[in-house]
């Protein structure tokens, strides 16, 4: 706390013209820099700007991909010429250029890329260094196998040598293009069609990479497997696609960091993930997103609109998504489950915070159709400043359901008196032995809480931590702990144990 | 310890509290009675710092410094605690890792170690069983979903652990039965200490049977218009508080 108490006799005096320390602890809290807003000067081989036939062959050229993606995605293509970006959501943001994007930029390899890691750009190590994301074996985490995808191009995966004893694949994209090419026929746009909305068709048409992972039958992967996005180039829009697939039995757990430079214009983010389980299998899909929110005044800041959804394919099998949502100007993100096995299950458990000019639509879709699935959404949106924040969910039980159960909790806090929270919660039930129940709350972070906290000698930073975790507290038990501490940095605290 | 010298305070635009006087010295405890509006609830969220109160005039003296250039944490970290009216609720988080933070930030400004989890634990379970407290209410969300009488337990349960130097207890006895009361003020008893002074604030006699005050004191209009001793409680309980509001201001 900065304020000492003959700064604070000063302001007791001036009292009506100034705001109470607590708010002004609240602001410096949600209005703090962005750590992660550096560019890295790396050459990089681009193509020009703008969308067309030629666009997409050529991205599909460079990729040295097979004949039935390239059609793939020209298919895709001719849809979205086809689509309308939707306009249905609680965000508002000037119209996007499509013509003035780039869509492709890759750091420019040496030779054909690197093929371990002594052959990256020490650069782009550097950079990941910075972020806090050792590619360095030895130096990695114990048991998270990162692969980091710079701009559009994976640049490096670690641990690969392991998993692959295991059977498992964890590779960039477009290496299972090229070494897997049957996975990607068998399971690509099985969840995500390309024709599912505007913003997936566009990515089908131009995505650049991602991550591909496949867990054999019966196998439990071994490590937390991790992909860290980050968008350098200028004027460039990210478009990757994620896929996963856990076969019979198999078990993984993914985890999704993200940053970006600050830049004053707004870049497009549209990716895809898809997730495929089969029979008494388990995904569960971590994701920190932490793009740049753009500045306070609303300069800036990456347009997130991305496609994200699970599916249940297989009898007993279990998709949980957990997300926290902290940066991007807006966010748009649906992260769903869609339920066919028997007894399959879904989560989603969501922390959203919006402060400054930052405006969230985030919420999630259950599709109930395999009998006594049963589905969990629990959804906490934070406002503070300006921001904005919406959860929008979808349950749906269909009429062969029988048994279905879903639980929804919804809950809004809001910081100061000029942000706003709001919920849109969609029912369709159509079997009756359904079971669904919805809680909503909305709760003010109160001055009352600050100072109560503050008599028991708690500085008013530590208060808000505390409060805010305490909040959260439902969805980061659910993180796995790596994921859990940074989640709880970004939200401009400490973690000592409220959290567990 | 706190020397209270023409105190004034104002609120929205309105006079609370119009020149109070208050001496109080280690090992007292003084009680602070009035009508409902009378600025006593005022008077003790003032001391403990709470903002929205716009000091016009006076000052207050706590272990010879100016409390005004204290933040309400240092306040606290220096000793003084306050019982609250309305106890808030905290959801999340849990009333064993706020209590310890509290214990931990206040063990901190005296030069001492921090306390770790398990002594922590072993120390607030004794204390919990002195207020016949359920063992389960540590690991309960502060003061979520807790009845009027859990809140104003935990409130002085609190008090017992943070053993504070000077202990504002704001109107404690509302909403109590009478046998949470008791448990209460039992509570209190307790932590009377030669070196701990109390201020209790409360509109009714009913608690000063319980908790026996060497001072009483009675705000009207702002003003404290008559002090004395446990008697004057007893008094003002015949008499209701008619009597005594047109009266003079005491100097």
């Amino acid at each position: 706390m900065t304020g000492t108490g003959r700064e604070r006799q000063h302001l007791t005096e001036l009292w009506g013209n100034l705001m109470s320390s607590a708010t002004d602890e609240l602001e410096i809290l949600t209005t703090q820099d962005y750590k992660y807003g550096f560019v890295t000067d790396v050459e990089s081989d681009s193509a020009p700007p703008g969308l067309s036939e030629d666009i997409v062959r050529f991205i599909s050229a460079k990729k040295n991909e097979p004949e039935f993606l390239l059609e793939w995605r020209l298919k895709a293509y001719r849809n979205w010429l086809e689509m309308k970006e939707p306009a249905w959501h609680n965000v508002h943001y000037s119209p996007i250029d499509y013509q003035s994007i780039v869509y492709y930029s890759a750091p420019k390899s040496k030779k054909d890329g690197p093929k371990s890691l002594e052959e990256v750009d020490p650069e782009l190590l550097a950079t990941y260094e910075k972020l806090g994301i050792p590619l360095n074996e030895q130096a990695a985490l114990a048991g998270v196998a990162v692969d980091a995808v710079f701009d559009s191009v994976s640049v490096a995966t670690t641990f690969k040598d392991k998993l692959s004893e295991m059977g498992v694949i964890f590779c960039s994209f477009s290496e299972a293009v090229e070494n897997h090419p049957n996975l990607i026929q068998k399971y690509l746009g099985t969840v995500v069609p390309p024709t599912d909305n505007f913003f997936a068709a566009l990515n089908s048409a131009v995505f650049s990479d991602g991550s591909f992972c496949y867990i054999p039958k019966g196998v439990r992967c071994p490590m937390e497997l991790s992909t860290y996005f980050r968008i350098n180039a200028a004027n460039t829009g990210q478009f990757e696609r994620t896929l996963i697939v856990a076969d019979e039995g198999a078990y993984v757990s993914y985890l999704e960091g993200c940053t970006a430079p600050m830049r004053d214009e707004n870049q497009l983010h549209a990716a895809v993930v898809e997730l495929v389980a089969l029979d008494n299998s388990q995904i569960k899909y971590s994701t920190v997103q932490n793009w740049y929110p753009g500045d306070k005044d609303g300069k800036g800041g990456i347009y997130n609109f991305v496609t994200k959804r699970g599916k249940c394919q297989g009898v007993n099998s279990k998709i949980s998504w957990t997300q926290v949502e902290t940066g991007s100007a807006i966010t748009w993100k649906y992260p769903s489950c869609v339920l066919i096995g028997d007894n399959s299950v879904g989560e989603f458990y969501s922390v959203a915070v919006t402060n400054n000019r930052q405006q969230a639509d985030t919420g999630t879709k259950m599709i109930h159709i395999g009998k006594n699935t049963s589905s969990t959404i629990i959804s906490k949106g934070i406002s503070a400043g300006y921001g904005q924040n919406a959860y929008r969910g979808l349950v749906k039980i269909q009429k062969g359901a029988e048994g279905a159960r879903n639980f929804s909790q919804c809950d809004s806090m809001l910081m100061g008196d000029k942000c706003g929270a709001h919920t849109f919660p969609y029912l369709e039930v159509k079997n009756p032995t359904a079971q669904v129940e919805h809680e909503a709350t909305t709760s003010k972070i109160g001055e009352d809480q600050i100072f109560y906290l503050n008599q028991r000698g708690i500085t008013t930073e530590d208060a808000i931590s505390m409060i805010v975790n305490g909040f959260c507290k439902e969805v980061f038990r659910e993180l796995p702990m790596e994921f859990a501490v940074e989640a709880q940095k970004l939200l401009g605290v400490s973690l000592e144990g409220s959290v567990g | 310890m706190l020397e209270v010298r023409n105190l004034s305070v104002r609120a929205d635009g309105k006079d609370i509290l119009n020149g109070i006087n208050l001496s109080i010295h280690r090992g007292e405890v003084h009680a602070i009675m009035g009508p409902n509006g009378s600025g006593k609830s005022t008077l003790a969220q003032v001391l403990a710092g709470r903002e929205g109160y716009e000091i016009t005039d006076g000052e207050v003296a706590y272990e010879g410094e100016n409390l005004f250039d204290l933040d309400p944490e240092e306040r606290a970290q220096a000793g003084i605690f306050l019982a609250f009216q309305y106890p808030v609720e905290i959801p999340g988080v849990s009333n064993l890792y706020f209590l310890r933070a509290a214990l931990n930030a206040i063990r901190k400004t005296k030069g001492q170690d921090p306390m770790d989890a398990i002594d922590f634990l072993e120390l607030a379970k004794k204390k919990m069983a002195n207020l016949e407290m359920d063992s389960t209410m540590i690991e309960r969300s502060v003061n979520a979903g807790f009845s009027g009488g859990e809140k104003k337990r935990n409130e002085i349960f609190q008090m017992s652990i943070l053993e504070p130097k000077l202990a504002i207890l704001d109107e404690t006895d509302s909403g109590l039965d009478i046998d949470a009361l008791k448990l209460v003020s039992h509570g209190v008893n307790k932590l009377r200490d030669p070196d701990r002074a109390m201020v209790v604030v409360t509109h009714y006699q009913r608690l000063l049977n319980y908790i026996v005050p060497d001072f009483v004191h009675v705000l009207a209009g702002g003003h404290i218009v008559k002090s004395g001793d446990k008697n004057l409680a007893l008094e003002l309980e015949e008499k209701g508080y008619g009597w005594i509001e047109e009266a003079e201001p005491t100097k």
